[in-house]
C-alpha cells in the first residue's frame, strides 16, 4: 500500500473520528440506549463544532482576531429560516428545502463576509476584531426591529411595528421585530449535521492543505514576506475570512432549523456567543482543527451532564474552563504534562518491544 | 505527542458519550414506567430537591406522578425561575402531606435553563430521562415557545405558569396560568382609560424582548381606542439597559402624566432612581414584570411609592388563601412570594384539578395523560391566588379578570 503523507492521514483521523462518533451515536438511539437528552443536543453540538472549525480558520490559519462570528451565524440563521418559512407550502421534500435554504444562508453570510472584509482586511492589528465585534452587534440590532411580512402582493419591510407592514388580510409576518421568526420548519437532523461537519472539515482541512491555505499561512506568519514574493494579501485573507463567515451562515441556517424559535438575543447570536466561539478555539488549540472540534464538543456538553450539581452548576463549569486553560497552556503545567505524557510510556513500551 | 493526546481527548468523549447513554437507560425506558428500576435514582434526585424522599418512598401504593419544571435558575432572570421553584415545591409539599392527587404522590424536578431556548430544550430532554409525565413550565416566553414545540411532538401535557407569548401555547397540549401579552397590553390601556389615570402616557419599553415589545404593541392598539394620547414611545435594548435618562428626558419634554413601562422590574428600578433625581414625577404604571420590584438589593423602596401595577397577584391581599400563602412562602425561603410564584403554586393545584377531574393513574403513559388533561381543563373552574373562578378554553387561554395594586409604604396594595 502506498503510504499516506503526514497531513492526509491527519485529516483522514479527524474524519475518522467524527464517522466513529457518528456510528456510535447511531447505534446508542437505534438501540434505544441514548437518553432523551443526548438526542436532543446532538444538533448543537454540530452546530458548535461547525462554528469552532470555522472560525478556527480566521483566527488560527489567517491569524487575525474575530469577535463577530455569532453575526455571521446570526445572518446565516435568519436567512435560512426567512427561505424556508416562506417555502413551507410550496417545496413540501423537507431535505430539499433545507439543502435549498442552507445554500441561501450560506451564501447571505457569504456575501456579509466579503462586505465586512473588503475594507478591514486591508488594515492591520486589532481592526478587524474591533470592527467584527461592531458587525456582530449591529447584525442583532438591525435583526430586532426589522418587521418582513409576506402576502399575495410580495414582501413588505418596516422598521417600526407589526402594524405599520399595511398588508393583505392573507399576509403572514415572517420576522416579527424583536419576536423573531417562530414556526420554522425542524428539517435538521443529526444525521444532516455530522454531513455538514464532515463537509466543513473537507473544506478547510483541504484549503489548509492546498497552495491556497499555504499563502494564507505565510500571511499570519509573516506578511512583509508574503508580499514580497507576490502573494496577493488582501485577495488570500477576503477568501479566508468569507469562507469562514459562510461557514458559520451554515451552522446558522442548521441552528435555525433545529428549534421552532428564532430570536437575536445577546445570548445566542451576541458577542457573548462569539466569545464562547473563540474560547473553544482557542481552548482546543489555536490552528488545530481537530482540536477545537473537541473543545466545542466538551464544553457544550459539560453543563448538561454537570444538571445533577444543581446551584453549583454554573461555578464547577468555570472551574473546569479555567483548570483547562491552565492545563494547555500554562508553560509548568506543560512541562508536567511531558514529563508524564502517554505519548512517553508509549515510546518506552515499544522500546522495550523492540 | 500532541496527535496522541488528541486522540485519547477523542476516546473519552466517545466513552463519555457512551456511558452517559448507557447509565441513563433506566430512564429512558420509563415510559412504561418501570418504577423498581428508577426507584433509588429518584431518592437521590428528591433528595437532592429537598422533598421529603422517605415520605415519598413509603407511600407508593397509589404510584408516583413526576411533575417537571423548566426557569431560569441562573443568570439575569432567575428570580421568576426560583420563586417558581419554590412555590411549585411549597405547593407539592402540601398536596403530598393531604394525600396526594388520587392517590399518587408527586414527586416535582426543576431544571435551569439560563432563559435560553435551546438550554430549555436540553433541560426538557434531561426530565423526559427523569421519567417527567407533566411539565409545569418553562417559565420564560421565548423558551416556552421553543419547549411547546417539542412537548407537541411528544404529546406530553403542559401547563406554563407564566409563559405570556401568544405562541407560547400555540399546541393543544399547551395551556397557561398567566395572561397572554396582548392581554396585559389592552387591560392596561383599558384600565388607563376606563379609570382617566392619565390622558397624555409615555411607553418606555425593551425593544429587544418579546414580552416588552408584545405589550407595547396591544397598549398602543387599545390605547386609540380608550382616548389615551401616546407623546412619546422611548425604546431600549438589551445592551442599553444601564442608563434610561434619554427616554426620561423626552417623556418629560412631551408633557407625559403616566409613563408606561411594561418591562422588567430591574430596569424599572433604574428608571424610577433616574426619575427622581431628575425630579421628573409621573405616574409609573407597570405591568406584571413589575412585580419583584420592591425586592430588589440597594433600592430605596420609597421610590416605588406610588407606582401602579396590573398583576394577578397581591402579597397582601386579604383573603385568607393568599395570607397563608405568603406567610408559609416567607417562613420557608425567606421574602415576600412574587406574582410568578403564585402563578406556579396555582399551576400545581390547577394541575392537582384537571387530574382528578380527568381519573389521571400513575400507570398511564404520558400520551394517555395529555389526552385526559387537555379535555379536563376545558371543564374545571379553580379558584388559585391569581384570581377566582379561572376557567380555560381549548387553545389553552385562562379567563379571569385581572386586578391593579398600587405600592404603597413599600408594599403592594390593592386598589
Amino acid at each position: 500500500m502506498k503510504k499516506l503523507s503526514k497531513t492526509t492521514k491527519s485529516s483522514l483521523i479527524t474524519y475518522g473520528i467524527v464517522a466513529l462518533a457518528y456510528i456510535f451515536c447511531e447505534i446508542f438511539m437505534r438501540t434505544g440506549h441514548m437518553s432523551s437528552l443526548m438526542k436532543g443536543i446532538l444538533v448543537p453540538l454540530c452546530i458548535y463544532v461547525i462554528l469552532a472549525v470555522s472560525l478556527n480558520l480566521t483566527v488560527g490559519i489567517l491569524g487575525e482576531l474575530s469577535l463577530g462570528h455569532a453575526g455571521f451565524m446570526c445572518v446565516g440563521a435568519f436567512a435560512g429560516a426567512v427561505f424556508s418559512k416562506c417555502m413551507a407550502e410550496t417545496i413540501t421534500v423537507s431535505l430539499l428545502r433545507f439543502t435549498l435554504s442552507l445554500l441561501v444562508g450560506v451564501i447571505c453570510a457569504g456575501i456579509c463576509g466579503v462586505l465586512i472584509g473588503i475594507p478591514v482586511l486591508r488594515l492591520r492589528g486589532d481592526y478587524l476584531a474591533i470592527v467584527t465585534l461592531a458587525f456582530g452587534e449591529i447584525i442583532k440590532n438591525l435583526i430586532n426591529v426589522i418587521y418582513l411580512g409576506l402576502d399575495s402582493s410580495g414582501f413588505h419591510v418596516s422598521m417600526k411595528d407589526a402594524m405599520s407592514l399595511n398588508m393583505e388580510p392573507d399576509g403572514m409576518v415572517i420576522i416579527k421585530g424583536a419576536q423573531g421568526i417562530t414556526g420554522t420548519p425542524s428539517d435538521s437532523n443529526f444525521t444532516i449535521g455530522v454531513i455538514l461537519v464532515l463537509i466543513t472539515l473537507i473544506i478547510v482541512t483541504n484549503l489548509v492543505h492546498s497552495r491556497t491555505g499555504r499563502a494564507i499561512m505565510a500571511i499570519r506568519d509573516n506578511r512583509i514576506a508574503a508580499e514580497s514574493i507576490g502573494i496577493n494579501i488582501t485577495k488570500y485573507k477576503i477568501l479566508a475570512f468569507s469562507i469562514s463567515a459562510a461557514l458559520a451562515g451554515a451552522a446558522g441556517v442548521l441552528y435555525a432549523h433545529n428549534l421552532s424559535t428564532l430570536t437575536a438575543l445577546p445570548k445566542n447570536f451576541g458577542y457573548n456567543m462569539s466569545i464562547m466561539i473563540l474560547v473553544f478555539v482557542v481552548l482546543g488549540g489555536i490552528g488545530s482543527i481537530r482540536g477545537s472540534m473537541i473543545a466545542a464538543v466538551v464544553l457544550t456538553l459539560l453543563p448538561e451532564l454537570l444538571r445533577s450539581l444543581n446551584e453549583y452548576r454554573m461555578l464547577i463549569y468555570a472551574v473546569v474552563l479555567i483548570a483547562t486553560m491552565i492545563f494547555t497552556w500554562s508553560p509548568s503545567a506543560i512541562e508536567l504534562r511531558e514529563r508524564f505524557s502517554l505519548a512517553k510510556l508509549f515510546h518506552k513500551e515499544e522500546k522495550e518491544v523492540q | 505527542m500532541k496527535k496522541l493526546l488528541s486522540l485519547a481527548m477523542a476516546g473519552m468523549l466517545v466513552f463519555s458519550v457512551a456511558a452517559c447513554g448507557s447509565s441513563d437507560t433506566p430512564a429512558a425506558s420509563d415510559d412504561n414506567t418501570a418504577a423498581e428500576a428508577t426507584d433509588s435514582t429518584e431518592a437521590e434526585e428528591t433528595g437532592a430537591e429537598g422533598t421529603d424522599a422517605a415520605e415519598a418512598g413509603s407511600t407508593a401504593e397509589g404510584g408516583v406522578l413526576k411533575i417537571g419544571g423548566i426557569g431560569p435558575a441562573t443568570g439575569g432572570a432567575a428570580v421568576y425561575g426560583l420563586a417558581v421553584k419554590n412555590a411549585a415545591t411549597m405547593a407539592v409539599d402540601e398536596i403530598n402531606a393531604a394525600g396526594g392527587i388520587n392517590g399518587m404522590q408527586v414527586e416535582f424536578q426543576f431544571e435551569d435553563d439560563e432563559h435560553d431556548a435551546e438550554k430549555s430544550v436540553n433541560a426538557y430532554n434531561t426530565l423526559k430521562d427523569w421519567g417527567m409525565q407533566m411539565l409545569m413550565g418553562t417559565v420564560t416566553s421565548t423558551p416556552c415557545t421553543a419547549v411547546v414545540a417539542k412537548t407537541a411532538e411528544d404529546n406530553m401535557f403542559q401547563l406554563t405558569p407564566s409563559g405570556s407569548a401568544v405562541e407560547s401555547i400555540a399546541q393543544p397540549n399547551a395551556f397557561r396560568v398567566c395572561f397572554s401579552d396582548p392581554n396585559q397590553g389592552g387591560a392596561s390601556a383599558q384600565y388607563i382609560g376606563e379609570n382617566k389615570v392619565a390622558s397624555k402616557v409615555a411607553v418606555i419599553y425593551n425593544s429587544q424582548d418579546v414580552y416588552s415589545s408584545g405589550i407595547y404593541e396591544t397598549f398602543a392598539a387599545e390605547a386609540a381606542n380608550q382616548g389615551i394620547e401616546i407623546v412619546a414611545a422611548e425604546p431600549f435594548t438589551e445592551d442599553s439597559k444601564t442608563d434610561f435618562s434619554v427616554q426620561l428626558q423626552k417623556a418629560n419634554e412631551a408633557g407625559a402624566e403616566l409613563v408606561f413601562l411594561p418591562i422588567y422590574y430591574t430596569e424599572a428600578s433604574i428608571i424610577l432612581k433616574q426619575a427622581s433625581t431628575m425630579n421628573f414625577d409621573p405616574i409609573f404604571f407597570g405591568c406584571d414584570g413589575l412585580d419583584g420590584i420592591l425586592a430588589v438589593e440597594n433600592f430605596d423602596t420609597s421610590l416605588a411609592e406610588g407606582v401602579m401595577l396590573l398583576t394577578p397577584f397581591a402579597a397582601d391581599a386579604e383573603d385568607a388563601a393568599t395570607q397563608s400563602f405568603v406567610s408559609t412562602y416567607q417562613e420557608k425561603f425567606g421574602d415576600i412570594p412574587n406574582q410568578f410564584a403564585a402563578d406556579a403554586y396555582d399551576a400545581i393545584y390547577i394541575i392537582k384539578a384537571a387530574a382528578e377531574k380527568a381519573g389521571i393513574t400513575a400507570d398511564m403513559s404520558a400520551s394517555d395523560m395529555c389526552e385526559a388533561m387537555k379535555t379536563a381543563m376545558t371543564e374545571i373552574t379553580v379558584d388559585g391566588l391569581t384570581g377566582a373562578g379561572i376557567t380555560w378554553s381549548a387553545d389553552g387561554e385562562p379567563s379571569k379578570a385581572p386586578k391593579a395594586v398600587v405600592i404603597t409604604d413599600g408594599a403592594y396594595a390593592a386598589m
